[in-house]
């Protein structure tokens, strides 16, 4: 994954940048798997992987596929800026329990009750589904709606132009 | 036809061939994410983009027109609204029925039951908005560069 993100950042041709994205998308949908979160994986790999990869390509046959370089004197302030972000982020992660702790404060709060309970209240095989269906709900209710809105914001935004050519394309057409 | 067109179309007959093998799998995967979500891994999502993947690909080689002839717009358009319908229906139903918001317990009248067939009805409206979200998105972006 290193290697890839260093390539992602090197590489100045955007075509192969999206296909390494694909790429990234897809290893962390194997470390997923390997952390026993099948679920996420399985989203990381229809969503990160395959979808977003198509439309980023989808992006690129509207716009360019050539980065635009920029100067020098910019880069330094920018590495400074991220290597303290990076730091920040590594000592936040410093205080965090370890993985797979029994007594990390998340296994602590609701998750047992979920885990104990929903064999007699939900009954169903996949934990997983039962907490993001019933017991949490209205987030997926939410997140339902988000999806929506941003179907709604492209076709807002770029869906509807493309009507509005056609009818000058034929008003040109006829004029000609 | 021009000389170089041909060779084009000689050098899909493999991806067109191996594509509309492909393509019903996809969308019985994708159906099988979505009904199976309860007993392994998977659900609405997953299954929304798998069954939209299988129409982007046909997209991808046949061309927007004909996807385009096979979804028409107002079932993608109107598949976004009533997945959206189907997820909130759900709870006002419960609210009807006498419980809270989304409290599935009120739509059988054993408590677990309830919960199946609503988890089945939710996970349903989240994979059918899902999967029009993403047919519309891309078709938006990929109809546009077309003269």
């Amino acid at each position: 994954m290193l290697i890839t993100a260093f390539a992602i950042i090197r590489i100045r041709y955007l075509f192969s940048v999206v296909i390494l994205t694909g790429l990234f998308s897809l290893l962390a949908a194997a470390i997923y798997v390997l952390m026993d979160a099948v679920d996420v994986a399985f989203t990381e790999a229809a969503v990160g992987a395959g979808v977003s990869t198509v439309l980023m390509l989808g992006t690129l046959a509207l716009t360019t596929t050539e980065e635009k370089t920029t100067s020098k004197s910019r880069a330094v302030p920018a590495a400074i800026l991220s290597i303290i972000t990076g730091a920040v982020l590594i000592y936040g992660t410093l205080e965090m329990p370890n993985y797979g702790d029994g007594k990390a404060p998340i296994h602590q709060h609701v998750a047992p009750r979920y885990l104990n309970q929903s064999a007699q209240e939900i009954d169903l095989p996949n934990v997983v589904t039962s907490v993001l269906a019933s017991y949490r709900g209205y987030d997926t209710l939410g997140e339902t709606f988000v999806i929506f809105t941003a179907a709604m914001g492209v076709l807002a935004i770029i869906g509807r132009g493309r009507r509005r050519r056609k009818k000058e394309d034929v008003e040109r057409e006829a004029k000609t | 036809m021009k000389r170089a067109d041909m060779r084009i179309m000689q050098h899909r007959v493999i991806l067109r061939v191996i594509s509309k093998f492909l393509i019903p799998f996809i969308l019985l995967f994708g159906l099988y994410v979505q009904w199976h979500g309860d007993f392994g891994p998977g659900g609405g999502f997953q299954a929304g983009v798998i069954f939209a993947a299988a129409f982007i690909l046909y997209a991808l080689i046949f061309g927007v027109d004909k996807t385009r002839q096979a979804v028409p717009a107002w079932i993608t358009r109107g598949g976004l609204a009533v997945g959206v319908l189907i997820y909130a229906g759900v709870g006002v139903a419960t609210l009807f029925l006498g419980e809270n918001f989304l409290d599935y317990n009120a739509l059988a009248h054993d408590p677990i039951h309830g919960q199946h067939l609503g988890i089945l009805l939710v996970e349903l409206g989240v994979g059918v908005t899902v999967c029009c979200a993403m047919i519309t998105i891309f078709i938006a972006f990929t109809g546009r560069g077309r003269k």
